[in-house]
Parts: structure tokens; sequence; C-alpha cells
């Protein structure tokens, strides 16, 4: 049966739960062969999945049913006991595990099934700050206000610590609320950006205090902002910050444009 | 099980071909310095409690009866949430291929 790390998100959260689903995964996953092979051999055909491979989804999959490439990351900690095998897996989101221990057993050629799997990680999420259901029962019927509210900031987390692998760039204040209003980004709204960003990479706008404002899809590559003085360099995607949260610094350029946001003015009034 | 063959025990790992993204650095490049307003917005760890659970998540570990959906719908009526959602496919990974596979993965 499968358990194990379940991000979830809380109301207004629920507008990054996209963010999730990109994120890569490490599972621990029992396997069970269909009869004994050499040990030599089973790593030897196991090891033929690392790296990029190609998979189909199973019948009753979420997606279209056609051939894709994922990477498997890694495999290992495993421990070998006959026809049952415990390993550690380490793969791009959309990776079909099950998928991925019946083609092992294909290759082998004696078959073979997923007894049991486990997430241990989704993206930045790991098993170290896992809470069970228990817990969140808990806190629902904590007694006390002062109770409640130590126990809730023990569980639930901000929905920022779910970017930590995820292309950010930090905006100027005076950007904040065009961005919050649907406004692309442009370069001079821009402090500081991780590197590695490409075209169309999925980015993450963040204040410098560290809150999350919109998710964005990147116009350009990281080397490109750091060069460019103007342009956009991000495209709005979806707005999770509420509007006013910062003030308003843009400038109508006429009266009837008050609600308008022209794209050159994005950079702020500063 | 097994006859004769002895069960082995220690621990094997097969090379890594690339790092995964939470073994990677991420580094950061500045463009200008700047400061930020302390009198607006707030840092996420210093939200209100009402605020903190409207922008929160938690990291639950799933049990393996209910679907992800179910797991969702129960921590939303414990906490009177209007709305929740959880991130991840992991009902897909456990409902996708059962169909196909043995008995063997109901137990």
């Amino acid at each position: 049966m499968v358990t194990g790390v379940l991000p979830l998100a809380l109301e207004d959260a629920t507008k990054i739960i996209q963010v999730f689903l990109l994120t890569g995964k490490e599972y621990v996953c029992l396997m069970t062969l269909h009869d004994s092979v050499p040990t030599t051999k089973l790593l030897s055909i196991m090891e033929e999945f690392v790296g990029e491979i190609y998979q189909k989804p199973p019948l009753r999959a979420a997606v279209k049913r056609e051939v894709r490439k994922r990477r498997v990351y890694y495999i290992k900690d495993i421990e070998i006991d006959d026809r049952l095998v415990l390993f550690r897996v380490g793969c791009q989101a959309g990776t079909y595990i099950r998928k991925l221990v019946s083609d092992i057993g294909e290759v082998l050629g004696v078959g073979a099934h997923m007894r049991e799997l486990r997430r241990t990680r989704a993206g930045p999420f790991t098993e170290e700050t896992i809470h069970n259901l228990y817990d969140v029962l808990e806190m629902s019927q904590a007694e006390s206000q002062e109770k409640k509210e130590e126990i809730t900031r023990k569980i639930i987390q901000p929905m920022e610590s779910a970017f930590l692998y995820v292309q950010k760039i930090f905006i100027r204040d005076s950007a904040v609320n065009a961005i919050c209003h649907g406004a692309d980004l442009a370069i001079p709204g821009i402090l500081k950006l991780t590197d590695g960003i490409k075209v169309k990479s999925t980015v993450a706008l963040f204040t410098l205090k560290g809150e999350l404002v919109a998710l964005a899809r990147a116009l350009m590559t990281s080397d490109d902002i750091m060069n460019k003085e103007k342009g956009l360099a991000a495209k709005t995607v979806r707005v999770v910050m509420p509007v006013d949260t910062y003030p308003r610094m843009w400038k109508a350029k006429s009266s009837h444009s008050s609600q308008s946001l022209p794209q050159e003015q994005v950079q702020g009034a500063t | 099980m097994k006859d004769g063959e002895e069960a082995t025990n220690q621990e094997l790992s097969l090379v890594p071909r690339e790092k995964a993204p939470w073994e990677r650095e991420q580094s950061i490049l500045d463009k200008i310095q700047e400061e930020t307003d302390p009198s607006f917005g707030c840092i996420p760890e210093k939200r209100s409690l009402d605020q903190h659970v409207r922008f929160g998540l938690i990291n639950l570990d799933k049990p393996s009866g209910p679907s992800s959906h179910e797991v969702v719908a129960w921590v939303e009526k414990m906490l009177g949430l209007k709305h929740a959602g959880h991130g991840g496919t992991l009902e897909a990974c456990l409902q996708a291929g059962e169909t196909q596979w043995s008995p063997a993965c109901y137990h």
C-alpha cells in the first residue's frame, strides 16, 4: 500500500499546488520478484533504470497513455532477500514506480511487482517535518487558544517553504502590487534571482521579506535578466498575494487608464 | 522462501547519473541592492494565526487506507477550512496500476 509524504495546501495556498506536482520525489519501494535472480544480474539491470528512462503510463493513469521520458536520479540503499528487494529511488515528478518495478521485472525476464511503497520526499518535504492525521486532530481539539496556536504553528508551515528548490525572482516593493493586479514583471522591478532560469521555466516571484507574490513563467534566462536593463522578464501566471497588501506605486497615464496597467510602469514609481 | 542461498543484508547503491533537485546548490544572483519597507507586508513566519492557516501547508503522512482525496476532506472538516488540496500523485501511484497488478498489491 502507498503511504508517506503528502503535502496539503490550505485555503489560499491551494493556488500553488501546481508547484508540488512538478517537484521531484523520493520513494522507498518493496519489490517482489516472481523468481530468484542472481544479485549481480539484478543490480546491473536496475542500473539501466538510473538516468533517463522511457515509461508508458499504466492503464488507469491520470495522464495520456503515451511513452514519455522521465529521469531517475538515483537508486540506492538496496537490500535483497531472495525475491524481496527493498530500495530507495529518487525520481522526476510523474514517474510511476509501479511501472518502473514491472519494467525491471520484464527486463530481468522473471517479472516483478510492487509490494509496498512509501513516499519519503516531495521536493523540500521529507519525513523529518511530517505530521499524521492524529496530530491534525490534536490541533483541532486544542483546549486553550495558546495551545492551539502553539500546535498550529508547529504543524502548519508557510506556503513559501514549498519553494526551496524552485527558481525565484525577488522583486522591488514598488512592483509588488502591480504584479498582484496581474501585470507581468519587467526587468527594472527585479532585485535578485536564482541562477539557471530558462525561458518558459516556472518561477516564483518573491518580496524581499520572503513572501510569495505570484507564480510566473520566465521569458528570459537568468543571464539575460542580469545583463539587460529593460524588457519583460516573466509573465505572471497565478497571483497568490492578495491585492493591496503592498501599496500601489504606479501612476496612471491618463484619467481613463487608472485601472489599466501599462507594462512599462510595472517597474514602479521609485 | 529460499533454498540454501544466503540473504544479502548489506545495502547496495547504484551509481547516480545526475543530481536530484535537492542535491543541487541554488545560488542567488544580485542585480540591484534595495531595502524593503517594514511598514507593509510581513515575513511568512510572522503572520497572524488566521493568515498562517490561510497561506499554510501541512506535510501530511498519508495513511494507507483512505484515498488522498478523502484525507483532504477529513483535514478540511477537522480544521473547519473552506478549501484545501493535496499536491502530488500519491493516490495516482496507488491506484494507477492496481487493476493491472495481482491481488498481491492489496495486502
